[in-house]
């Protein structure tokens, strides 16, 4: 791997040309401990007390795994590159996307759908041509986990979700090495590092003994959903960078945690952890009797036996696909009848579900926004004698809005002592009216009147995937974020 | 003693969004309060019938009173769900004695969700 980035960049490498023109590199190095230039290279780092020579040869010939080439990831390698690590691991199965370059700054508008693996190593070659890099594009797994990291002496968690997480955890505690975690979100940041050598056998606690019960599914958002600052993944990205370094230099060896809030005074919070738990699956007294007894039996060691997607709740949902299932016939409407009713002049009652600072950024014209909260909190305010279309980013949340109006409807029907008088509101779908066939032009008389009397209700429906589904089959001209 | 006790309570990474929207709390609590933790405004402990007010009381408390989502996105079973971490003066509350803990005027209680986003 060094051989093959030397070659590729040897041409374009004012540095190294200078190098080779000195010539002699043997006897800088019987003489030295580092190659000459990286003296005035790494001058600047070797000069700190508690860092000095020797920390830029630990540096040298130390082999960190970095697990996600992301917003935290990007500065991570950034910085680790910079300052001389000797050996880098690059893990991301995810190729580039122009939603991440506003945050995932070693990748640029010439490397979009390059796996992130290798858009990273380009980046960090251009920094430093002769560094060591492994990069993999290969997910990591349960079963392939500890043949890919066993390599490294440093293991940094920069990945974007749960199982992942927990599986690192116990990746560390199995290979005895370090874990530097870092997470971020929205406003929010946090750094821990986990597994830390604390003294002779003695090492902080792990993820697990942290957090032995992974959250539910449905309390954990991404960056897509909830959004993230770039220079939020920076700052703790960064941190991470100097965790690491502190540690492979051996300035402070100490398991902690911090957390950060841009919007916090101070935004800064450094937290006092437990010791590790003796009962912990992965790094109790059990687990680590279990690997002692493997390695004295030379057996390989293992992880602890734990289907880490069924333990973390099952795979996240993909809210894109899960947006255009179709709910019951007549309930769910697709972007293109929508278009049809509202070209036809009808009226629609088109209630966005979306917060107030999405529905801000793009929204069709005739729609009002009624955050789903808002509309769980009183249903019955919102219904309308036109039919009623429930709308969000991508066709989920405005089903749980749809779900809960059409259940208003049928308890106003109760409460007004209508109920068997007519059919149920909540029946009386565009299908009852005759829905108009796809192509056709639509025949909705009679569902939008105005000034339709107490209790005339037009019917819920809500759009199939969304505002994204209209940009794509609509108006491609329509904002998707 | 002190009928009350006054502790600030702040809620991060992403917590605070169920505590509308706000990040700081100060908040004064009874000093004993029921072994149950009734929170409603108007029990009366009776004598040898209660205890401190404690991290449990201050978790319902919160539940009661200032939640305004779904408990379970806060409280399970008498306890924070799975994925919160509570600090008792930016300590680890397992070093504090969790739900016991018995909180002093001038406390500063946190409430952390983990965050998993990278």
């Amino acid at each position: 791997m060094d051989t093959e980035s030397l070659q590729a960049h040897d041409n374009v490498h004012p540095l190294r040309q200078e190098e080779e023109s000195k010539g002699d590199r043997e006897k800088d190095s019987e003489t030295y401990p580092l190659p000459l230039e990286d003296y005035k290279r790494y001058g600047r780092q070797m000069i700190l007390d508690g860092f000095g020579l020797q920390g830029q040869v630990n540096l040298s010939h130390a082999s960190i795994a970095v697990v996600g080439a992301g917003g935290l990831g990007c500065p991570v390698l950034q910085y680790l590159a910079a300052a001389g690590v000797g050996k880098l691991g690059i893990f991301d199965a995810d190729t580039v996307d122009i939603s991440n370059l506003q945050r995932q700054i070693l990748h640029s508008e010439v490397t979009l759908g390059m796996p992130k693996a290798l858009s990273a190593k380009e980046a960090l070659l251009r920094i430093n041509s002769r560094l060591n890099i492994e990069a993999v594009t290969e997910a990591i797994t349960a079963p392939n986990a500890l043949s890919l990291l066993r390599a490294y002496s440093l293991i940094l968690d920069c990945t974007d979700n749960v199982p992942t997480r927990y599986l690192l955890s116990d990746v560390a505690v199995t290979l005895g090495v370090p874990l530097v975690s870092g997470a971020a979100q929205r406003l929010d940041g946090q750094l821990c590092v986990y597994n830390m050598v604390q003294g002779e056998g003695v090492r902080g606690p792990c993820y697990r003994c942290i957090f032995p019960t992974p959250p539910n599914p449905t309390t954990v958002g991404s960056c897509e959903e909830l959004g993230v600052l770039g220079g939020v993944t920076g700052v703790i990205g960064s941190l991470q960078a100097v965790e690491a370094v502190k540690i492979l230099t051996g300035m402070d060896q100490r398991p902690t945690m911090t957390i950060y809030n841009a919007l916090s005074f101070p935004p800064f919070r450094s937290i006092r952890l437990r010791p590790r738990r003796e009962a912990c699956i992965a790094c109790g007294k059990d687990a680590t009797e279990r690997r002692a007894r493997e390695r004295a039996e030379g057996l390989e060691v293992t992880l602890p036996a734990v289907d880490y997607v069924q333990f973390c709740g099952g795979p996240t949902p993909d809210w894109e696909r899960e947006g255009q299932v179709s709910g019951q016939e007549g309930e769910r409407m697709r972007a293109g009848d929508l278009k049809q009713l509202l070209d036809n002049g009808e009226q629609v009652n088109i209630i966005d579900v979306r917060n107030p600072t999405e529905f801000s950024i793009v929204h069709l014209p005739s729609s009002r926004n009624v955050p789903l909260k808002t509309l769980l909190a009183s249903p019955s305010s919102y219904l309308s004698a036109h039919p009623t279309v429930v709308t969000c980013r991508l066709g989920n949340d405005s089903k749980i809005g749809a779900d809960a109006l059409r259940k208003a409807l049928v308890e106003e029907r109760v409460t007004d002592g209508l109920a068997g008088e007519e059919p149920k509101a909540a029946e009386r779908t565009l299908e009852g009216k005759g829905r108009p066939a796809e192509g056709s032009g639509a025949d909705v008389e009679g569902i939008g009147q105005a000034g339709a009397p107490l209790g005339e209700r037009g019917p819920v429906m809500d759009l199939v995937g969304g505002l994204r589904a209209w940009s794509f089959q609509v108006d491609s001209t329509f904002p998707q974020y | 003693m002190e009928s009350t006790i006054s502790i600030k309570v702040e809620f991060s990474g992403g917590l605070e969004l169920l505590f509308d929207n706000k990040r700081s709390h100060e908040l004064a609590l009874p000093a004993v309060v029921p072994l149950n933790n009734d929170t409603k405004k108007d029990v009366v402990v009776a004598e040898g019938q209660g205890k401190p007010a404690d991290v449990a009381y201050l978790i319902a408390y919160l539940r009661d009173h200032l939640l305004q989502e779904r408990a379970e996105l806060f409280e399970e079973g008498g306890t924070v769900r799975p994925g919160i971490l509570v600090l008792v003066n930016d300590t680890d509350w397992e070093l504090e004695g969790e739900g016991e803990y018995a909180l002093r005027d001038g406390d500063e209680i946190v409430f952390i969700s983990t965050l998993h986003g990278g």
